[in-house]
């Protein structure tokens, strides 16, 4: 068993983001979902800086200073894209227009609750951006993260230690591991990756898993070649 | 006619006293008022706060005027470098770290709202944005109709420092693409708002329905060379 390596774990997202949807793709691992949507899923892309109708900077074009994503990435505009200030970008958010949230995370509980914004150490500068804005407002709350952290520990946890960044928000979580949806206070594997187990994921998490009966396989070698 | 246009930058950035606050435009590499905040640093201003979305982008900005010892407090949504191994915020974090600078961590969202109701004449407003975390703590919390919500003050700036692309002598403005991110709403909140324009055009060059900060909103208007930062 191999775990999905970063654009492997990129792809399988990108394909699970609904057509047509209006999605925000956070700081870090998410924006490496970017260019792995299909032009024919029809997503539009939204930064909280009032950026709807984006995509990464095609190659030999110039950067420009002031068309970047949230992340700071150099990004270009698709056609039929609309720019606004914090305030109309964030009733975008805030307001529920938002299909889909990306975001990385520290931890995630069974309940939907995420901590992904502040380690809570004592020397740590906490940096929330616009992330306690996305998870209350979004209509499906994404987490794209590793199985366990660097030290080897779950972050599939029965309750987060570090402080939160909303209550009961997660409604999925995609891993290196399995993708598992956030239903009923409960972790259900919807997928895991070619050659683990149940009792190999439960292992490496926390909180309990339980399994869907339709739950699939991830198969790395079949996933979807990159964009040429 | 009015005309708000300033000769000099040193003449736009006088007048500001001691504990002022002020807003600061400007998302990562776009729509920084630089070349204000420079011109702030030659003024004899302190224990200010700043309310801007980040604690710094690199050598120019917010960086030199903590460096001076000018900023009691910063008001910001993120705090940390992005990068740590190309620390844009190294003067924030110093400071911060030596306990010589306050710090208000504010989400992005609250704070663009907290400004708006400030410029609109809105009171204190109820948000769902950090229900049940620490950023709600020692704020009034309510559940309405089963959903938690927080008590959020109006942010008003005595000043504002916004970047435009256009201007006109009665301060009408617009933006180039993201660089207009905060400073509409900042240009609201203030009792006091500095334009730095990339280019001054003729009163009724910028068509009316493309104004996108109405001069009602800005008493000063600059032109000045732009040094934009890297990408």
């Amino acid at each position: 068993m191999s775990p999905l390596t970063r654009d492997q774990l990129a792809r399988v997202v990108a394909n699970d983001i609904p057509s047509n949807s209006y999605v925000n793709l956070g700081i870090g691992m998410p924006t490496l979902v970017a260019p792995f949507l299909k032009p024919e899923q029809g997503v539009v892309l939204h930064s909280e800086n009032g950026i709807l109708g984006m995509t990464g900077l095609p190659e030999g074009q110039a950067p420009d200073v002031d068309l970047i994503n949230a992340s700071r990435g150099a990004v270009a505009l698709t056609p039929g894209a609309s720019i606004s200030d914090h305030v109309v970008s964030f009733t975008m958010i805030r307001g529920g227009h938002l299909d889909v949230t990306i975001l990385g995370g520290f931890q995630v509980a069974p309940n939907g609750d995420l901590a992904n914004w502040d380690t809570g150490e004592p020397d740590a500068i906490p940096a929330v951006g616009g992330a306690m804005d996305l998870v209350v407002g979004a209509k499906q709350v994404f987490v794209m993260m590793q199985h366990v952290d660097k030290t080897g520990r779950p972050k599939l946890v029965e309750q987060c230690s570090y402080p939160l960044t909303g209550v009961g928000v997660v409604t999925r979580v995609f891993t290196d591991l399995a993708i598992l949806d956030v239903t009923d206070n409960r972790f259900v594997v919807r997928a895991m990756v070619e050659g683990t187990d149940l009792q190999t994921l439960q292992a490496k998490s926390d909180a309990p898993l339980s399994i869907a009966p339709d739950c699939w396989i991830i198969e790395p070698t079949a996933i979807d070649s990159p964009p040429t | 006619m009015m005309n708000k246009i300033i000769d000099s930058l040193r003449q736009a950035v006088e007048g500001i006293e001691d504990g002022a606050t002020i807003l600061l435009g400007g998302f990562g590499t776009s729509g920084q008022p630089i070349e204000l905040m420079q011109a702030l640093l030659e003024q004899p201003v302190k224990n200010l706060t700043l309310v801007s979305n980040s604690s710094g982008n690199g050598p120019t900005g917010i960086g030199p005027l903590i460096e001076a010892g000018m900023v009691k407090k910063l008001i910001c949504s993120f705090a940390r470098s992005p990068n740590s191994k190309n620390p844009s915020a190294a003067a924030f974090e110093k400071a911060f770290r030596a306990g010589q600078i306050e710090l208000e961590i504010v989400p992005q969202g609250t704070m663009a709202e907290r400004l708006r109701a400030a410029g609109a004449g809105i009171g204190p407003f109820f948000t769902p944005t950090a229900f049940g975390t620490k950023l709600a703590e020692g704020k009034e919390t309510r559940v309405i109709d089963g959903k938690g919500y927080v008590l959020e003050q109006p942010l008003p700036g005595d000043v504002a420092f916004v970047k435009a692309h256009l201007g006109d002598a009665l301060g009408n403005l617009t933006y180039r693409y993201a660089g207009r991110n905060f400073a509409p709403v900042m240009a609201m909140a203030a009792k006091l708002t500095v334009a730095q324009v990339d280019r001054i055009v003729n009163v009724g060059d910028i068509a009316p329905e493309f104004v996108m900060t109405p001069g009602i909103f800005v008493q000063r208007v600059i032109e000045c060379e732009h040094v934009p930062l890297n990408p």
